[in-house]
């Protein structure tokens, strides 16, 4: 237990995918213009990546790995099938976000009108897919996986709305004109990575 | 492959270097910018720059795969079926990444170690996605090949400067190379632009100077 705690914490503060990582800078930059979309987004991210990497993780175990396959036949012992591994973890990626992406417009319209577009990328934001890659580099059991995903899909929730939040704000700044938008954000993104380096070292 | 297809499109289409096409690949350079004006790829050009070799082995290996993906589906595009473009899309990039990825694996193994998994990320490298939606899904192959080409150095433009000046600044050394060793200067690296914070500064500071020269604003 002590150890998913450790996992979770240092998924969303030191493993940060933004901060540390720079994963899934493309929409993290793109969206974060409005906290309200950018906390539907950021959730879309925390379920995808919750939902990816414990089935990614059972794929890598019983399927993809060096005799994995010798479950079902001692015949198989000798596989190994990681050379697949980019193409079924993009697979199962893009099938997972299309089936959220059915339910949540069978379920809560609402919910899908405000998300809209965001969705189907999530299929392409590279938090996804480097979260599965990552979780394979490291020893973790199913329940690890899972909570290292959760962890760091709210790890990436949590800087993209504090990204939009200072954005709002810098409306009402002077910036000078060929910095504006896209110059003064990557500074920003610097500062806020800055800030989050003090969690280094952080262990609970 | 790649290659043979290429030739015979080269051949089909007398003007492939006309003036538009040149435009092709000189905009991405400048003023249609991947990373600094289109916002494509950022991920990976912020995480592979600590060093100028990786920083060099990655633009090769992303304007392979964006040039011969663009390719493809251009060759594709008017068979593919709009509700599973995307999956299909999906499905070559992997194809050519995993190409690339073995091949790294096999014949510059330390490279490949160090840029772990930002190869594989090239799948879900938005220039990639980004050119094959913009570009290659209403062009004829010859224009789509120069694009992908076009964007990949666009791409690897910024990434060497944001690499040099992380490299020399941080670990005082281009390509490996001990600059302030060799000019006698004692120099101790600045840790901060081998940190993401650093990174993140520099690409802002090359947009700021980009946009001064070239003229490109944003309303907030």
């Amino acid at each position: 237990m002590e150890n998913l705690i450790s996992i979770g914490v240092r998924s969303i503060f030191v493993d940060n995918m933004i901060f540390a990582y720079f994963l899934g800078m493309c929409s993290y930059l793109a969206v974060s213009k409005k906290v309200k979309t950018a906390f539907g987004l950021g959730l879309a991210v925390v379920f995808v990546l919750g939902v990816t990497i414990p089935i990614n993780w059972l794929i890598q175990q019983y399927v993809l790995n060096l005799g994995a396959l010798s479950w079902i036949s001692s015949d198989f012992a000798s596989v190994d099938l990681n050379f697949l591994q980019f193409i079924v973890f993009i697979a199962v990626i893009a099938a997972m976000v299309q089936l959220t992406e059915m339910a949540v417009e069978k379920f809560s319209p609402a919910l899908y009108g405000s998300l809209g577009i965001f969705l189907p990328l999530i299929a392409v934001n590279c938090a996804i897919l480097g979260g599965s890659l990552f979780m394979v580099g490291r020893p973790y059991n199913l329940g690890e996986a899972t909570v290292y995903g959760l962890g760091s899909g709210i790890g990436w929730l949590l800087a993209i709305v504090a990204l939009a939040g200072v954005r709002e704000k810098m409306k009402y700044s002077n910036v000078p004109a060929p910095l504006r938008g896209l110059g003064i954000t990557f500074i920003l993104v610097g500062l806020m990575s800055l800030g989050f380096l003090s969690f280094l070292g952080f262990a609970i | 492959m790649s290659t043979a297809v290429a030739e015979v499109v080269e051949k089909k289409s007398e003007p492939l270097f006309s003036k538009k096409n040149r435009k092709l690949i000189s905009n991405p350079l400048d003023i249609d910018n991947p990373i600094t004006v289109q916002v494509l790829g950022v991920c990976s050009a912020l995480a592979v720059t600590t060093q100028m070799e990786a920083a060099v082995v990655m633009t090769i290996a992303l304007t392979i795969v964006t040039a011969s993906s663009n390719v493809i589906i251009s060759l594709l595009r008017n068979t593919i079926p709009s509700r599973i473009r995307i999956i299909v899309q999906l499905a070559i990039v992997s194809l050519w990444v995993i190409l690339v990825d073995q091949l790294l694996k096999a014949y510059s193994y330390d490279l490949w170690k160090q840029l772990s998994v930002y190869v594989g990320l090239i799948i879900t490298n938005c220039i990639v996605m980004g050119r094959l939606e913009a570009f290659a899904m209403g062009n004829k192959p010859g224009p789509s090949l120069l694009d992908g080409l076009g964007n990949g150095l666009g791409y690897g433009l910024i990434l060497l400067i944001v690499g040099f000046f992380r490299e020399l600044l941080g670990g005082g050394s281009i390509f490996g190379f001990k600059v302030f060793e060799a000019m006698n200067i004692h120099y101790t690296g600045n840790g901060l632009m081998l940190l993401p914070a650093g990174a993140c500064v520099i690409v802002g500071v090359v947009i700021w100077v980009q946009r001064s020269i070239n003229g490109h604003r944003e309303t907030h």
